[in-house]
């Protein structure tokens, strides 16, 4: 088999240009391996070759991202690379995001394979976990060889295109990949072992990742409600009738937005629910029990609550993928902040 | 509802009406449960302007 030909980018500190005083270097190209590149050279062995080192400073690579890709991606190609690694960036942001956006950039514009290493708490790691392969780095440099190593063992797998194993194996992030494999039991007889080993108090491994979500920070309490601005919001797929804006009655990727100027209450012909998570029945024969308008309007006009905003924002959230509801979230938080809600009550089914 | 609001983070949160009916009750007659629907969202804004 030919020698991998790699290169390998690295930051200025680890370029050894300079610390932060050096942040502001722009892209560079060095021929073989530099710093880390040497511990990579050895973990590569006889299989792969370390044929140029490209570095940027940290800043320079946030403050200028399309020139610093452009002129690193223009360095790497001159030498014909199979492989691009990067890193490994341990707890650094800004390093760290240098590294999976150029990982990223040379998968996508020279088609070659890629992989990053990093600390998973690294923001680097969020942005580009799905895209490209990071190497679990930790936060510690002394942690430089090992991930070095895997890196190495990844990059060759990658680009010999031999089959990549699952994440815990290889050391990889995860990337929110499924795939299907052949299990020896059926899935009763493994929850069984499963629990067995729970009660036991052994060792066992759900095959269900649970999903990750994020907390946070608490909103102020409303001081004055006669002068609150109030949305109503529901995940219980309230929609004008006919559904015109197609949201999903389930495994939502978006949402509707419903202007309610001038409706006093939902009426049942008016407006659906439409969601494939409960029975809908009850709530299509009065709408307010799902979204509370005709109240929200009592108390509007009673001076209760200063007003009621103008728009109910839907979705269906049936099966929710955390990513997508969380998407969804942000958007309505941004749309209801802009237009000066400050209270939201939220009706979920 | 609860336990699952406050998995995902939700900071304040109440017990509505039920699964179907978050803020309704269709075994009461109607008046009552637009009585039932009141007392929910006034709890609701009370929720609001308690600290967390």
């Amino acid at each position: 088999m030919n020698n991998i030909r790699v290169v390998h980018y690295l930051n200025q500190f680890f370029a050894q240009i300079g610390g932060e005083d050096k942040g502001d270097v722009g892209p560079g190209v060095k021929e073989g391996p530099l710093g880390p590149g040497r511990a990579l050279q050895q973990a590569l062995g006889e299989n792969g070759e370390v044929v140029a080192t490209i570095s940027c400073g940290d800043n320079y690579f946030a403050e200028n991202l399309d020139e610093a890709i452009d002129a690193l991606l223009r360095f790497a190609a001159e030498h014909k690379p199979d492989l691009l690694m990067a890193g490994p960036a341990f707890e650094s942001g800004r390093y760290g995001v240098a590294c999976g956006a150029i990982c990223h950039a040379a998968q996508q514009k020279l088609s070659i394979a890629a992989v990053a290493g990093m600390d998973e708490d690294n923001v680097g790691a969020d942005l580009y976990r799905k895209t490209i392969y990071i190497v679990n780095s930790g936060v510690t440099i002394a942690r430089m060889v090992p991930t070095i190593q895997r890196m190495a063992a990844l990059g060759l797998k990658l680009a010999q295109n031999r089959p990549i194993g699952k994440p815990e194996e290889e050391g990889y992030l995860r990337r929110g990949i499924k795939r299907n494999e052949f299990a020896a039991k059926p899935p009763a007889e493994r929850a069984v072992d499963m629990l067995l080993a729970k009660l036991h108090g052994d060792e066992f491994h759900s095959e269900i990742a649970p999903p990750q979500f994020a907390g946070s920070k608490p909103a102020a309490a409303l001081r004055e409600l006669s002068s609150a601005v109030i949305a109503l919001v529901t995940d219980g797929g309230l929609v004008p009738e006919g559904n015109p804006d197609n949201i999903e009655p389930g495994r939502p990727t978006r949402f509707t937005t419903i202007p309610i100027t001038g409706v006093d209450s939902l009426q049942a012909d008016k407006y659906d629910a439409v969601h494939s998570g409960y029975d809908t029945a009850i709530a299509n024969r009065d709408p307010n029990r799902l979204v509370p308008l005709d109240t929200m309007r009592e108390l509007e006009r009673e001076g209760v609550i200063g007003k009621l905003h103008e728009f109910v924002h839907s979705t269906g959230g049936a099966h929710a993928a955390v990513e997508n509801a969380t998407a969804i979230g942000k958007d309505i938080a941004q749309r209801l902040k802009a237009a000066g809600v400050t209270g939201v009550i939220l009706t979920s089914t | 509802m609860i336990p699952v609001a406050k998995e995902v983070g939700s900071l304040r949160a109440i017990p509505s009406g039920g699964i179907v009916s978050p803020t309704g009750n269709p075994e009461l007659p109607p008046e009552k449960e637009k009585e039932f629907r009141r007392q929910l969202i006034l709890r609701a804004l009370q929720t609001l302007q308690e600290e967390v």
